[in-house]
């Protein structure tokens, strides 16, 4: 019994020594700084053109979501590194947030501060629709960012991305590349995001509408969770349960690190592979040129800094200099582009950190 | 004072009852020796799902790379289960596992910590992990919170706190830290490094639970905590080590992810904590505590890897593949609830 009533006071010891070690750690691990934070604002085009010449001064009111992916960083960031480059402008964004509620109220605050024109990417479309409606109902055009309001009264101009093109420009490398081999019967495989949202499922129809063109088919597919861990598990399991690959699809170049993780961890070469969505990481892969990632197909978050401009003239009053028309269009879907080893030196400034 | 000897005397015994059978009825196990046993229906499971494995997919399941990868896939979860088994045992639960996995995950690929090498980003995974153990363990004990609860607040606080630390983004292992990937990319004797940790943990965990006094006195205070303070046995303090016993394989199973994955982040082990307690249960633990193995949980956590494996390899979707679990656990269960009945 004595034996025991001493043990305690050695292990406790030892936990105290770990405790402060660990405490030790928390105040010297927890920084994230990169000694050498390379510059995030290049990702925004350069100026040119008379619509560039500074005009009225305008105001600009921006809501978002909360960052909770590389992409929705990338889109406060680009759409604030854009509205920096106009002395005309005077850019307002307000709290990102995750909560509807949250946002609306913002965008409510931002009507009432009167500004001239609203960016709005909002967390559901349906929900904030009505807040959005309101804000037109001020006559405050309302530039609507890549999730869509489902009434065209609660917006001017929606600009967004592609989702089905998505599936069809990766399509379209893979069945390129592959009737060139000339390969028969090729073993397609495919690595999704969420399944049930709709945005999965365009993607996976948009790709095989474009491989059916060129006669080939998905020969599986399995859905990942967007995360790093999950593109892992389903890639080291797919890699067993097909021998011989010759083209993989990951819809997400973020859950994209685990599966290249599990892809080297295999020792898989045979096949190549093309990525979704455009982040530097996977450029970077791309432009290196000695893993199985050879390219991947875009939903570009620059989205955001052209809807500043967007903003901007219709503020101002003033068409797109490309087209004849005298005011920007109602809608523009974005390409969804194909990011190769040719090209990735012009797409690199415009990825986002994953 | 003899009250006492009686329960020292008792604890040791009840620990050899809770690892025999106490389920007489198991046909298979009837008339044979205790012990051994006891997982039958478990290997017969393993056994029938490997069967269903040659018979579906003759090329591809069947084959050293494959079955070498399910170890692998195994070995995170499976480091986590070990953990897990003994705070069930202990009469508690874990349920923050997969966030401070998380968390220490995130913790050790900050570039803070990433320059240190990989060493340090391996001793930090533990210690954060170990630490967010003893505080659970320290507000469970001490605190004399509910465990269900305790770790319910830590799961929360710590994916936020591994959300904060690393702002929501994946964190790479630079390249010149790529020992701790080499874990899963080097091979010994045909096994990634990554096996042979979990390995480790899962023999340490037996011998444990089933040769130490440390072990006996976890089947005691889960068994019945009164009668272990009786028996002299510092319930409390007791508690707090096998939180962070679960705390400390969340730091192990950390390494081994960053080795899987080259990345630290916020979203890994989203869901662990359900994964390791339904291993946990169908291998034979109880959930009120007092009874249960470390082979039992490790073979729990086979059989799941072994299904996902399987309807991946057949193209199934991952929705058939969360029913087929539901069921699996179902079955667990009532089975396990008959054991029980029927030797009182």
């Amino acid at each position: 019994m004595r034996d025991q009533s001493t043990r305690p006071t050695r292990r406790g010891v030892l936990f105290g020594g770990a405790a402060v070690a660990a405490g030790a750690l928390a105040t010297a691990c927890t920084s994230n700084k990169e000694k050498d934070d390379p510059a995030p604002a290049a990702q925004t085009g350069a100026l040119g053109g008379d619509n560039d010449k500074p005009g009225k001064q305008v105001v600009i009111g921006f809501s978002a979501p909360a960052a909770d992916h590389g992409w929705t960083a990338a889109i406060a960031k680009n759409a604030e590194a854009q509205a920096k480059k106009y002395k005309d402008v005077t850019f307002k964004p307000v709290q990102p947030t995750n909560d509807i509620n949250q946002q609306i109220s913002a965008v409510e605050s931002l009507i009432s501060e009167k500004v001239n024109v609203l960016v709005m990417l909002p967390n559901d479309g349906e929900q904030l629709n009505q807040v959005a409606r309101k804000a037109m109902d001020a006559g405050i055009p309302v530039i609507n960012l890549d999730r869509v309001f489902p009434d065209k009264l609660s917006y001017r101009t929606w600009i967004g991305g592609d989702n089905y093109g998505m599936g069809v420009s990766a399509g379209h490398y893979i069945g390129k590349k592959l009737k060139a081999k000339g390969v028969s019967n090729p073993v397609i495989v495919e690595i999704q995001g969420i399944a049930t949202l709709p945005l999965t499922q365009d993607r996976s129809k948009g790709f095989a509408d474009a491989l059916k063109s060129y006669g080939y088919s998905v020969t599986a597919k399995q859905d990942a969770k967007f995360t790093v861990e999950t593109g892992n598990q389903v890639a080291s399991n797919l890699l067993q349960a097909h021998k011989k690959i010759d083209a993989l699809w990951n819809h997400d170049d973020d859950q994209g690190v685990g599966v290249l993780a599990a892809i080297k961890q295999s020792g898989r070469k045979e096949f190549f592979m093309v990525g979704g969505a455009g982040s530097a990481n996977a450029m970077r892969e791309i432009k290196a040129g000695n893993g199985v990632l050879e390219a991947t197909v875009t939903y570009p978050p620059t989205m955001a800094a052209s809807a500043v401009r967007l903003a901007r003239l219709l503020a101002q009053g003033k068409g797109m200099a490309d087209l004849v028309e005298l005011e920007p269009p109602q809608s523009i879907t974005l390409a969804s582009e194909t990011v190769t080893r040719d090209n990735v030196g012009r797409y690199l400034p415009l990825g986002f950190e994953s | 004072m003899t009250e006492t000897d009686a329960g020292v005397r008792g604890a040791p015994a009840r620990g050899a009852w809770a690892k025999g059978p106490l389920r007489p009825l198991r046909r298979a196990g009837a008339g044979r020796g205790p012990g051994e046993f006891r997982h039958l229906g478990l290997v017969a499971a393993l056994a029938l799902l490997a069967v269903v494995g040659v018979i579906s997919e003759p090329d591809n399941f069947p084959t050293s790379g494959n079955l070498v990868g399910i170890l692998a896939l195994a070995a995170t979860i499976g480091v986590i289960t070990v953990g897990q088994t003994f705070v069930i045992i202990g009469g508690g639960i874990d349920l923050s596992v997969g966030s401070v996995m998380a968390l220490a995950s995130v913790w050790a690929t900050t570039v803070a910590t990433q320059s240190y090498g990989p060493a340090v980003m391996a001793l930090c995974a533990i210690l954060v992990g170990t630490g967010a153990g003893v505080v659970s363990g320290l507000l469970i004990s001490y605190g004399r919170m509910v465990p269900f609860i305790a770790t319910l607040a830590m799961l929360v606080s710590a994916r936020g706190l591994a959300q904060r630390m690393s702002d929501r983004k994946t964190q790479l292992i630079r390249p010149e830290n790529d020992a701790i990937e080499s874990l899963s990319t080097t091979k010994v004797l045909g096994l990634p490094l990554v096996v042979y940790i979990f390995a480790a943990v899962a023999v340490a965990g037996w011998v444990l639970l089933n040769r130490t006094t440390f072990g006996r006195r976890t089947f005691a205070v889960g068994g019945n905590p009164e009668a272990a303070r009786l028996a002299g046995i510092d319930v409390r303090r007791h508690t707090l080590l096998l939180y962070a016993l679960s705390g400390f394989c969340c730091g192990v199973a950390a390494i081994i992810i960053m080795a899987r994955t080259t990345t630290g982040s916020s979203t890994h082990g989203d869901l662990y904590e359900l994964d390791a307690i339904a291993a946990v249960i169908i291998g034979g633990t109880l959930l009120t505590g007092g009874r249960g193995t470390v082979a039992g949980s490790i073979l729990g956590v086979l059989v799941f890897t072994l299904i996902t494996n399987l309807f991946i390899l057949n193209g199934l979707q991952t929705s058939d593949q969360l029913i087929a679990k539901g069921v699996i656990i179902g079955i667990a269960v009532l089975l396990q609830r008959r054991g029980l009945r029927s030797p009182t």
